[in-house]
């Protein structure tokens, strides 16, 4: 497929949503998750994701986005762990290799603060999440997009066998993201 | 009350002897869980057993700190005055020792935590404030230095305990019995 295509194809697909994608800085961006075993908060970062972000802080409506992380580049700083993590109890990125949000629709909550809304893919399974952001423009038009929300893991399967004990694992799981986009925004009030 | 010694009594008080032994068994229990943990394989088991460890091993520090507040205001009874003071020397080094090695080996174990990455939170209760960051580097020698000072606790604890057993059984006086009080105190008894 030609670059221009894709470009076309993409300003197509993006078109509903009025707001043109933005570039991600990926050495600035970060998505983590935090468990808790025994009560123990444990961050362990995903490595590799991909983002498309069109976001316009004056009409968030017409926001969207979309983020795939690739599984297996799950690091909780202990190899052993990561391991584990990667296997058939826990993400089995053999065969599912990739989460996936897909934002279906955008609001602000006030005081700089936002929420998007959409299916959550984890491990063949989907529910809809809610996430909420703040979105911080600097002079240079970057955009930072950071938020938190929480995720119950065994909705999706993820530590099953012995690890469904929720006692030593919690359920809840929280999901961090900060995501760096450069450039302009693209669309500028006259 | 005849016969006492310069501070007053032949005993500890029950509350040292207490603490004493108490400690004593959650030290036996920290090493049991310490040896059982890290042959495990990874499972909810082994995460358990991991912070049953790290618990005991913050209840260890904090009664040892409470031992030697009790001590300041409870001096221990006296030494026979038949012990030589060389031995008088040894006892006290052996002592100290003791009591530094029951706070270092907690302290050395919550920084192999937080150098791992893994807050201490004890009784899952209390979260441990992470004394440094994550580094794998750093981790990899702190538990060496865990390791090393348990061994040297197993040898202190040794020699502590063969210097009692040798005080009762050789010496036949009673400084086992000042922290042993089912013990008879041969000196009261004859008295």
């Amino acid at each position: 497929m030609s670059c221009v295509l894709r470009i076309a194809l993409l300003c197509i697909a993006l078109a509903p949503a009025g707001a043109a994608a933005q570039a991600v800085d990926y050495a600035r961006s970060r998505i983590s998750c935090v468990s808790t075993q025994m009560k123990v908060p444990l961050e362990a970062e995903f490595r590799r994701f991909t983002a498309q972000l069109a976001f316009d802080p004056a009409r968030p409506e017409t926001g969207s986005a979309q983020i795939e992380i690739d599984l297996a580049s799950f690091d909780i700083g202990s190899e052993e762990v990561n391991i584990e993590a990667r296997g058939r109890n826990w993400f089995d990125v053999a065969n599912h290799p990739r989460a996936r949000f897909v934002s279906t629709s955008a609001r602000a909550l006030g005081g700089g603060r936002y929420e998007a809304r959409g299916p959550l893919a984890i491990k063949g399974r989907t529910h809809d999440a809610v996430v909420p952001f703040t979105v911080k423009m600097d002079a240079a038009g970057n955009a930072t997009f950071e938020g938190a929300f929480t995720i119950r893991r065994l909705q999706y399967g993820i530590g099953e066998g012995v690890w469904k004990d929720t006692d030593t694992v919690a359920d809840e799981v929280q999901i961090r993201f900060r995501i760096v986009t450069s450039g302009k925004p693209p669309q500028k009030k006259p | 009350m005849m016969g006492m010694a310069a501070s007053g009594r032949t005993r500890y008080t029950g509350t040292a002897i207490g603490l004493h032994w108490i400690v004593v068994a959650l030290i036996i229990a920290a090493w049991a869980l310490g040896l059982t943990m890290v042959d495990l394989p990874l499972s909810p088991q082994k995460l358990k057993t991991y912070s049953w460890h790290k618990w005991t091993g913050v209840t260890i520090f904090l009664l040892t700190l409470a031992r030697l507040a009790w001590r300041a205001a409870h001096r221990p009874p006296a030494l026979p005055v038949s012990m030589p003071v060389w031995q008088i020397r040894v006892a006290a080094v052996s002592h100290a020792l003791l009591y530094a090695l029951l706070f270092a080996i907690p302290l050395s174990g919550w920084l192999f935590s937080s150098a791992s990455g893994v807050p201490v939170v004890y009784l899952g209760l209390v979260q441990l404030p992470d004394l440094v960051g994550r580094d794998k580097a750093l981790a990899g020698l702190l538990k060496q230095v865990h390791v090393v000072l348990n061994w040297t606790l197993f040898v202190t604890a040794c020699i502590h305990v063969t210097a009692a057993l040798k005080h009762h059984l050789m010496d036949r006086d009673d400084v086992l019995a000042r922290m042993l009080p089912f013990l008879t105190q041969r000196r009261q008894v004859e008295k």
